[in-house]
């Protein structure tokens, strides 16, 4: 049985639909993200699960018990919240000690496992200090010292790691997937940002208007989109317009608009006529000089006409001679002096057949 | 940066004129006036005349005296007077806190569009006259009123005597609490509304019930609206003397009611003048005691 398990869970505001029927089950132990731009649904979802809205229809059971109207100080599951919200007249060793505190065990207890936790989070010598004397990331372990402590069977994060600098952001990513494997309580995050969901989750749930539009590992949810929208949100991709215009065995012809005809291998459920967007990751895109063209597939000519170099790699943007603009993404790694084109340059793009994909609309 | 040193000195310099002018000096004057001898009509005796006038020869050094000061510390009636002042000012204090609490939270848990609206009804009152609302208590409170009439026949029915509530302590404090209710909402709305709303969410979320996410996150963190509220009425109240002259009995007398008599009824003003700075070291020690206790927490 799954440990936390969501059946046809909608929520309306008026009007408006913030969650559309939504399921989903996470296991025991998983990490999960739900992520979405902002506006899915996903806060709302998370405010559900945490109890602090209630569904208007379908149930939410945690180990199969309907938990729909079990208010949040009852239910075993806590939250981090995206401004931390330690409380601030109390000290960090009182702030860790609160969901002990409010679940009445013994002084000596919660002196013991309190210590216990700010030490598996490096924050000891900062007991009695007030949250307002810590650093960013010093507040977020803080909260997450606080959010685990009572054991949660589930430990919800929203944007947990949204306030914090780019640097400090990866060790902190690092360290949260050390800790929950150290103490094995799920963990559901919502977040906006592909990298948090791609870097952080086991499994990722991508939300749009309400509805979840895909499920899986982070490679599927990026190397095998669902549709057009999750390919646009999820990392940079090129897309181009395409209509299917035959289907033949094993390969299905597509007519695109400026590109002209591609044959691309067959997608289950693709009749002709269909119309959706040929999807191709920047990086999976070569750029060659021209004078390779021989034997490429999928070759087109262009000449470059911006870039971007950002240390280890450089993003090429090339105009083909259709008239579309293409990303490309070449990493430097060779060693020295790492830059192969200058604006204006003449060259050949290319990709594998098993490189593009095509999405519905 | 000297220019704006300069131009800071500039701007201060008129208010910081006028604190000394009109606090400042009269502060002085008075503790002068506190070691002198009262004149013979009143006032202050004047100070070369004074060996002849007393014809005692111990006058004291240039006709100052701590007569006074011993009148005060000898006579229980001046310590009894000023513990049933501070009676007066810590009960008002509390009811206007128990009354003024909610008030505040429920300002500042509204939309904001409604908050200033709100926030004007408390301090309307302040639009009429102070004296002729206290008048209007007079009435309120009156034998013949209506509300006195209703209290006394649900007194009747529990077999109780009548009473008469006007020229009692109960009128005074009912005075004292109207009179000084705003001056206890506004800090606390001020502070109530700085509270982050996620902490009680959080609080709720690692299990605190209502009673709990109270008293572990909303009052600790209002405690430094509550002690400027509490200051802002406790110190007026116990030199207020207008109430108590106007609903309180003729035992009702406070610090401010004595301390008034002594320079407008039997014109001893030395001794006026050792009782407001006895009743002023009092309000110092209670505004320092309070700012102790509204300090910022820091580990350091």
């Amino acid at each position: 049985m799954a440990l936390l398990e969501l059946r046809n869970v909608t929520r309306r505001f008026g009007d408006f639909t913030a969650v559309d029927c939504v399921n989903l089950s996470i296991e025991a132990g998983e990490l999960f993200t739900l992520l979405g731009p902002s506006g899915c649904g996903k806060t709302t979802l998370l405010r559900m699960i945490a109890g602090f809205d209630v569904p208007d229809s379908g149930q939410i059971l945690l180990d199969g018990k309907d938990i729909a109207n079990t208010p949040p100080e009852k239910r075993p599951i806590h939250t981090v919240f995206q401004s931390y919200a330690l409380f601030p007249h109390m000290t960090v060793a009182d702030n860790v000690a609160f969901p002990l505190k409010m679940s009445g065990k013994a002084p000596d207890e919660i002196k013991k496992r309190v210590e216990q936790a700010l030490a598996e989070v490096q924050l000891s010598r900062f007991a009695h200090r007030f949250p307002h004397e810590l650093s960013g990331g010093q507040k977020q372990r803080v909260a997450f010292a606080r959010g685990l402590i009572n054991r949660p069977r589930l430990l919800l994060m929203d944007e947990p790691l949204g306030a914090l600098d780019a640097k400090l952001r990866e060790d902190m990513q690092r360290e949260l997937i050390n800790l929950q494997k150290e103490v094995g309580i799920t963990f559901v995050f919502v977040t906006h940002s592909q990298d948090e969901a791609l870097a952080l989750s086991q499994r990722i749930a991508v939300m749009n208007q309400g509805r979840v539009e895909q499920i899986g590992e982070p490679s599927v949810i990026y190397g095998q989109p669902a549709n057009r929208f999750i390919a646009d949100f999820i990392g940079k991709i090129n897309l181009m317009e395409a209509q299917v215009t035959q289907v033949s065995g094993q390969d299905m012809t597509l007519e695109a608009d400026k590109l002209g005809t591609t044959t691309l291998p067959l997608k289950q459920g693709v009749n002709v006529g269909d119309k959706g967007v040929i999807a191709i990751r920047p990086e999976q895109i070569s750029v060659h000089a021209p004078d390779k063209q021989a034997e490429l597939p999928h070759a087109h000519s262009g000449k470059v006409l911006d870039f971007l170099y950002v240390g280890d790699v450089t993003t090429y943007i090339v105009e083909l001679d259709c008239g579309i603009h293409m990303e490309a993404l070449l990493a430097n790694s060779a060693p020295g002096r790492a830059r192969f084109f200058e604006v204006g340059d003449p060259v050949i793009v290319s990709w594998t057949r098993e490189a593009a994909q095509f999405l519905l609309n | 940066m000297n220019k704006l040193r300069l131009t800071r000195w500039l701007v201060s310099l008129p208010p910081t004129l006028f604190l000394l002018l009109f606090f400042a000096a009269p502060s002085l004057l008075m503790i002068v006036t506190s070691f002198r001898y009262p004149g013979e009509f009143g006032g202050l005796a004047p100070l070369s005349a004074l060996e002849t006038m007393t014809g005692e020869g111990d006058s004291g050094l240039y006709g100052l005296t701590l007569e006074t000061y011993h009148f005060f510390f000898s006579d229980i009636l001046y310590a009894e007077i000023f513990l049933k002042s501070f009676a007066v000012a810590t009960l008002t204090t509390l009811i206007c806190l128990i009354m003024a609490y909610p008030v505040a939270m429920l300002i500042a848990k509204s939309e904001k569009k409604y908050r200033n609206l709100m926030i004007l009804l408390v301090v309307l009152p302040f639009a009429s006259n102070f004296l002729i609302r206290i008048y209007a208590w007079m009435i309120i409170l009156g034998p013949e009123s209506a509300f006195s009439h209703f209290v006394n026949n649900i007194l009747q029915m529990l077999g109780f005597e009548p009473v008469m509530l006007l020229f009692s302590p109960f009128a005074v404090i009912v005075g004292m609490v109207y009179v000084h209710l705003p001056f206890m909402i506004l800090p606390l709305y001020t502070n109530l509304e700085k509270h982050d709303p996620v902490l009680l969410d959080a609080a709720q979320d690692l299990g605190a019930n209502r009673w709990q996410r109270f008293w572990l996150i909303t009052w600790p963190q209002s405690l430094p609206g509550v002690f400027s509220g509490a200051a802002l009425v406790f110190i007026p109240v116990l030199g207020m003397f207008a109430v108590p002259d106007i609903l309180g009995g003729t035992g009702d007398i406070l610090i401010g009611n004595l301390i008034k008599d002594q320079f407008l009824g039997t014109r001893d003003w030395p001794f006026g003048s050792t009782l407001s700075i006895m009743l002023m070291l009092t309000v110092l020690c209670v505004a320092g005691l309070s700012m102790l206790l509204a300090r910022p927490r820091t580990s350091r």
